[in-house]
């Protein structure tokens, strides 16, 4: 295996596009190195994208934010103003691994390692983060609900990397929260990962509502159905349940030693209205 | 072709060739011989081999040599002054808690991250900060007594 860490996005894009050895692009390495020494087989190739200044930072403007790809979850986690104004993303970030797992993994890698149960994906997701690519033909703006098409797989074509992610400045009384269900306290994959954003007016009815789930499906999904049925209502009562019901039929789980597919069905809904709750006392303190 | 990688090490300049495959723990054990770091599981369970590069607790299995060049790396090795051990050392002697010890590293490691960050941690707060160090061994509630009472001592209490 050779490493590389370049030091810029048209070094690294350069080095990823070239074809004839299999390449790997590495963030933190979580996924990827604990795969490498599971599976036994090494890439010919591992591009370090760390040494890349971009991917590195988070920054703050008028707009909002913009999350290197490439910065660790403990890093997002010290963010004092990010956390504050996406609190859902940062406790999604925050659930991954240990500490010492956050100490390295990234949005970035969480994403393109393409796993169903990421858990940083359903909160993006709902968040309405896009991210910015960055590949042999120049840069792309996508929405991250675009990037996962399956298990392990991305729709980032060959040499793209993913640069940063952004998030604006969140809108008037607008709350997120990310809630996931794992068969124990700490250390485990999610069960059911449920992201909710939503947005209150001034007499606390929904005007706008994002539920995303991870765990349910072949890849992290956004559900339509549910955010619009809290749309017009309070968060409470029946609409809460038809967030609930449109949650769960969205899904279609898998069974594995962590829960059954039946059991994910029920959860999703549980977790996604749990989240819908959290992500509307967030939007009510705000002004 | 080896790789020659600069970095510092347990406090002191060190440079080292590598294979572009070896993680920071092969080289840190089988290259630098520094055998404070432990082995565990290999795919960042278990915490044994955690280390600090650049302030940040991670594990050392799930790294790459190549990737430490120019960076700062603390093993458990500088956790004691000389032979002058850490409070936390000897709270986890006084205290029991460890019995075969492959795992007593990582938590030393690890507890040092977070009495460096937070000396009033809650016991939740110490328990949540170890999930990913495992002992097969104590059970873990001396470790993490050991952990409140070392934070303690630090504060000027009496522990």
């Amino acid at each position: 295996m050779q490493y590389w860490s370049p030091g810029s996005i048209e070094e690294a894009v350069g080095l990823l596009s070239e074809t004839g050895a299999t390449t790997r692009a590495l963030a933190g390495g979580t996924d990827l190195l604990a795969q490498i020494r599971i599976g036994g087989q090494a890439p010919e190739r591992v591009i370090d994208l760390k040494r890349i200044p971009e991917l590195g930072r988070i920054d703050v403007d008028a707009q909002g934010f913009r999350i290197g790809a490439a910065v660790c979850s403990a890093e997002i986690g010290e963010h004092e103003e990010l956390r504050a104004a996406w609190p859902g993303v940062v406790e999604a970030a925050e659930l991954i691994g240990s500490t010492q797992i956050q100490g390295r993994a990234s949005l970035g890698g969480n994403l393109c390692n393409a796993s169903p149960a990421a858990d940083s994906v359903p909160a993006l997701i709902a968040a309405g983060a896009t991210c910015t690519l960055a590949g042999p033909d120049g840069r792309r703006e996508v929405r991250v609900e675009d990037v996962v098409l399956g298990p392990g797989q991305t729709s980032l074509a060959l040499g793209e990397i993913v640069v940063d992610f952004r998030l604006p400045r969140p809108q008037y009384r607008t709350g997120d929260a990310y809630l996931r269900l794992i068969p124990r306290s700490e250390m485990d994959i999610a069960v059911v990962g449920a992201g909710v954003c939503l947005s209150l007016d001034r007499d606390g009815h929904c005007t706008a509502c994002r539920v995303a789930l991870g765990a349910v499906a072949p890849r992290p999904i956004l559900v339509a159905g549910a955010g619009e049925a809290l749309v017009g209502h309070a968060v409470e009562g029946d609409a809460l349940a038809a967030l609930s019901a449109a949650a769960s039929a969205a899904t279609d789980p898998i069974d594995d030693m962590r829960g059954t597919r039946d059991y994910r069905i029920r959860v999703a809904g549980v977790m996604a209205r749990r989240a819908a709750v959290i992500a509307a006392e967030r939007a009510a303190s705000r002004v | 072709m080896k790789r020659h990688v600069v970095a510092t090490i347990d406090g002191e300049h060190a440079e080292f060739l590598c294979d572009d495959g070896q993680t920071l723990l092969d080289v840190l054990r089988d290259v630098l011989h520094r055998t404070g770091t432990k082995e565990g599981c290999g795919t960042g369970d278990c915490g044994a081999c955690s280390v600090i590069v650049d302030g940040r607790l991670v594990c050392s299995c799930l790294m790459l040599a190549a990737e430490v060049e120019g960076r700062e790396v603390e093993t458990a090795i500088s956790i004691s002054n000389g032979d002058t051990l850490h409070p936390l050392q000897r709270r986890f002697l006084e205290d029991a808690a460890l019995q075969c010890g492959v795992c007593t590293p990582g938590f030393l490691v690890a507890a040092k991250a977070l009495l460096d960050r937070n000396l009033d941690p809650s016991e939740s707060e110490v328990r949540f900060w170890l999930a990913g160090n495992l002992c097969r061994c104590t059970g873990y509630d001396k470790i993490v007594r050991s952990v409140l009472e070392t934070a303690a001592e630090l504060r000027g209490g009496t522990g």
